[in-house]
């Protein structure tokens, strides 16, 4: 037994199967990054002002990351171009950049980007208590300027102990450059290029504090979205390079002697998928590293 | 001329060995367990979704003995229960609190998402729609697998939550914030294995099973229809079953993106749905806070709501095929029938927060919903009368698979008519989580679509099988089950109108003093008559259970392909079909319910016989689509 139009498309629909599968299986992905991202919405609008942290991603290697995938777009449709010409060669010399690009956007997500903001700290002040960190907040400078206020200190805690210990009774942190220099007004507003680290240590006393922790998922809604939609991103970018790995494996080339139309849509598949996923990330990037 | 035709009608019975010799032959368990044959993935679904939908019903007669005698120790089985459930759960043969809300919520979810979607949708959708379209198997059918596989994962999940320490989630089948979050936590239980994470690891492997199988449904529907199947050629089921593939399609997704939130929240402490400043048990929570409880209710009931339709659409499409078979005329109004499950799907999707009328939306917000949700009352009832204007001069059989089906329709219509005041939400205010909201859905889904899952059973035995269930131990199944199901439910209407909480443990021994009366029982009293009819309806089943798993060995053989003279195209494939399931691929000539044409000498017309010249000069209604198409 055989299943129809596998390869070559129905007269009526004008589609071949996997085409269908795939748009059909796009359609629910919109929808379950639709709603993480409707949660984003939802706690971001929930924010009271100064609530929602900015500037704590690298926008550089963001902005890197994004032309790596971007430029793995192109070529998986030049891998797809070359099968639809019959050219093997050219078709793995594009498959494998492509897979080079989705490793080094994960590698540099997974072993760069995720582990610097575990090892970075972020504590909430208490309402009453934020006069007494004004030194390093500077609310006053931002109140004149109608900017929103700073609640949480941030740097890399060096009292790390302090995390769990009871009896330590404050966090020692050695600040990011906007709590070592509050007022300045280059700090108003994050900046690209991120500013060298200061050597200035705060203490800041635990009863002060409303809550504090690394930068996990659970420091804040902010990073706990970053962190789901993020993985969640990661996952599909992970699912997208097996897919392609597969098809430079010797049965994907043994489909191609058979039937060289059907990797063709093989690939026109996956390429499918993995310009959804480039497109989630064209979302991802501004509303987490910009806005 | 097609071979598959037969000119007097009759067709032959296809032995499936005949075209054996085609394909190789598989192994055991290539062919009965890791199968990618369509037939073999919808019966697998359907003897699972049955084993659920009975478990799930266990756990519900459990349950109805705490509500009928509060307190008191169960008889027999209660000790047994205890230690099969672990201590703790019902010491003495007492059931503890905890425990009864681990059944509610287990009888929720399994019910919903183990026992009818994969009963209604995966089995019935797997099994015979490739057939009614024509077509060899499902477009993926290593897909199809994958996604029993994932249910399988997912249901023994959801099952094992039971035997980890402290019992299966309590969060009510909803699993509402941030009571979801907190519950299941603490030194007495497992930071991952227990009972609430549990509960949302399962999901994610049912969602991903949905998600597989409505991608493969949808596609197999547009392209593999046998030629001359055009779209209004198609049986009403198929289209019932296409718009619930897209319901899937699109309302889960965001519930799986809730679920992984909620997950998050319970494994990373994230607080996607835990409010600022929250206390418990006189401490405050030691999480960042400016989470949503609001949220997760949205993405949930943004599921939940186009689920009823997953839940009724299917049950739907079986009844109108056995109602058009059973009347022996066609389906009244077709057309309407289909815009009409059309734009009830597209409506399901913007009524859900009806679900949310005490959660203080604002009045704008819960204006919009009320309107919207009563306007898709509309399509409902065009789809109800559809099915009471089709048996209008019909000569009906009452086979069992249309004892189910008629009966289906007044429990639907009481269903949908007791919906109207809970979709106000004035009136709502009153009846919230009461009896009333459970009476409500229950018409919908268990006499409503349990009653035309059985119809389908019934129906399609013999397309299986190749052999009929038994007729008599049929009706020894029906009767009770309409009694008992009607003793149970319509007395939740006056319960919940007295004010009973739909979660209550000890059935309101307070709220008994109010004194009222309802046919000579107060409302509490009520519980110990529901009680035994829901236990009445579980003996009900066992003539059910037995006449299957006889009429699989030694049911009575049938006669041909086609025994109830039907005329879609799943008839004119062999009884059970094999590998490939035609003979020869089949073609359409007609519509599906060429019923009772007149002047030629049988009532029933099959799908692929081809047009008659005679027909062409017969000046009637029902030639119309023939020659347009």
């Amino acid at each position: 037994m055989e299943i129809p139009y596998t390869v070559s498309a129905r007269r009526d629909t004008g589609l071949w199967n996997a085409k269908v599968g795939i748009w059909l299986f796009l359609a629910s992905e919109v929808m379950l990054f639709g709603g993480l991202f409707s949660a984003y919405i939802f706690l971001r609008l929930d924010a009271g002002p100064g609530d929602w942290p900015h500037g704590l991603l690298n926008v550089p290697v963001g902005t890197m990351n994004t032309a790596i995938l971007i430029a793995s777009s192109v070529t998986v449709v030049l891998a797809w171009a070359a099968l639809k010409m019959r050219d093997l060669t050219k078709y793995r010399i594009y498959m494998a950049i492509t897979i080079l690009c989705g490793v080094v956007f994960l590698v540099v997500k997974l072993a760069y980007e995720w582990p610097q903001k575990f090892d970075h700290f972020g504590a909430f002040i208490k309402e009453d208590a934020l006069g007494k960190y004004e030194q390093y907040l500077g609310n006053k400078h931002l109140l004149e300027k109608g900017l929103p206020p700073r609640k949480e200190i941030t740097g890399h805690l060096h009292n790390k102990q302090a995390l769990t210990d009871a009896n330590i009774k404050e966090y020692e942190i050695a600040l990011d450059p906007v709590y070592a220099d509050p007022t300045n007004p280059v700090m108003d507003r994050p900046h690209f290029w991120p500013k060298p680290a200061t050597d200035k240590i705060a203490s800041i006393e635990k009863e002060d504090v409303q809550y504090a922790n690394m930068f996990l998922p659970k420091h804040s809604s902010y990073f706990a979205s970053y962190f789901t939609i993020t993985g969640l991103h990661g996952a599909h970018v992970l699912g997208g390079v097996l897919v392609f790995c597969y098809m430079m494996l010797p049965a994907s080339t043994r489909i191609y002697r058979h039937n060289p139309e059907h990797l063709a849509n093989r690939v026109e598949v996956a390429g499918l998928f993995w310009h959804f996923v480039d497109l989630v990330w064209i979302f991802v990037f501004p509303l987490f590293y910009l806005l | 001329m097609d071979a598959t035709t037969h000119p007097h009608g009759t067709p032959e019975t296809h032995h499936p060995d005949e075209h054996g010799h085609e394909h190789h032959e598989l192994g055991f368990i290539r062919k009965y367990i890791f199968s990618t044959d369509h037939k073999v993935i919808g019966i697998q679904y359907g003897i699972s979704g049955l084993l659920f939908l009975f478990f799930g019903f266990c756990l519900m007669m459990m349950m109805r003995w705490q509500l009928a005698y509060p307190g008191q120790a169960m008889p027999l089985i209660g000790n047994a229960l205890n230690h099969f459930f672990g201590t703790g759960s019902m010491p003495d043969g007492k059931m503890t609190p905890e425990f009864y809300n681990s059944l509610g919520a287990m009888h929720g979810t399994i019910m919903i998402f183990l026992g009818v979607v994969p009963l209604a949708f995966a089995a019935f959708g797997n099994f015979v729609v490739p057939l009614q379209i024509g077509a060899p198997d499902m477009t993926f059918p290593k897909v199809n697998a994958a996604s029993y596989w994932a249910f399988v994962v997912g249901g023994i999940i959801m099952l094992v939550s039971f035997f980890v320490p402290g019992g299966a989630a309590k969060g009510g089948w909803t699993s509402y914030t941030p009571l979801g979050v907190i519950a299941d936590t603490g030194p007495n239980f497992h930071p991952f294995f227990n009972g609430q994470t549990l509960w949302l690891l399962g999901f994610i492997f049912l969602i991903t099973s949905s998600l597989l199988g409505a991608i493969n449904f949808i596609t197999t529907i547009i392209q593999l229809r046998a030629p001359g199947l055009t779209w209004m050629r198609l049986p009403f089921f198929v289209w019932a079953q296409f718009v619930t593939a897209f319901l899937l399609l699109l309302a889960f997704p965001p519930l799986e993106a809730a679920i992984v939130m909620q997950f998050m929240d319970r494994v990373a402490s994230t607080s996607f749905f835990m409010p600022t400043g929250l206390v418990v048990n006189g401490a405050p929570l030691q999480v960042s806070g400016g989470g949503s409880p609001l949220l997760w209710q949205h993405l949930f009931w943004f599921l939940g709501h186009p689920e009823v339709y997953v839940l009724i659409l299917p049950g739907m499409g079986i009844v109108a095929e056995i109602l058009a078979n059973n009347s022996r005329k066609p389906l009244w109004g077709y057309k309407s029938l289909v815009f009409a499950a059309l734009v009830l799907g597209f409506l399901s999707f913007v009524v859900w927060a009806h679900h949310m009328w005490l959660t203080g939306m604002g009045s704008a917000v819960s204006a919009f919903f009320q309107t919207t949700t009563l306007i898709i009352s509309i399509p409902s009832v065009i789809i109800l009368s559809a099915f009471f204007i089709s048996l209008w001069g019909g000569s009906i059989r009452f086979t069992v698979p249309m004892l189910f089906a008629t009966a289906f329709l007044p429990m639907f219509g009481i269903g949908g008519l007791t919906g109207i005041p809970l979709a106000f939400n004035s009136a709502d205010l009153y009846l919230h989580d009461t009896y009333y909201v459970i009476a409500h859905f229950h018409y919908i889904v268990a006499p409503g679509t349990i009653f035309a899952l059985f119809a389908g059973i019934y129906y399609w035995f013999p397309k299986a099988s190749g052999r009929m269930m038994n007729e008599f131990w049929g009706k020894v199944h029906f009767w009770p089950s309409l009694i008992c199901m009607n003793v149970i439910f319509l007395p939740m209407f006056l319960q919940g109108m007295l004010g009973m909480h739909r979660r209550w443990y000890d059935g309101g021994q307070g709220w008994n003093v109010s004194g009222e009366h309802i046919w000579g029982l107060t409302g509490f009293q009520w519980n110990t008559p529901i009680s035994i009819a829901a236990w009445v309806m579980g003996l009900a089943q066992i003539p059910f259970i037995i006449n299957f798993f006889y009429s699989i060995w030694k049911g009575k053989k049938v006669e041909n392909d086609n025994p109830w003279d039907a005329t879609t195209l799943e008839w004119t494939a062999p009884s059970p079909p094999g590998h490939g399931n035609f003979i020869k691929a089949p073609v359409a000539y007609r519509g599906p319910y060429e019923y009772s044409l007149p002047r030629r000498g049988k009532d029933y017309t099959m799908q692929n016989e081809p047009i008659e010249a005679s027909e062409l000069t017969t000046a009637h209604p029902a030639r119309e689509p023939v020659l347009r198409a």
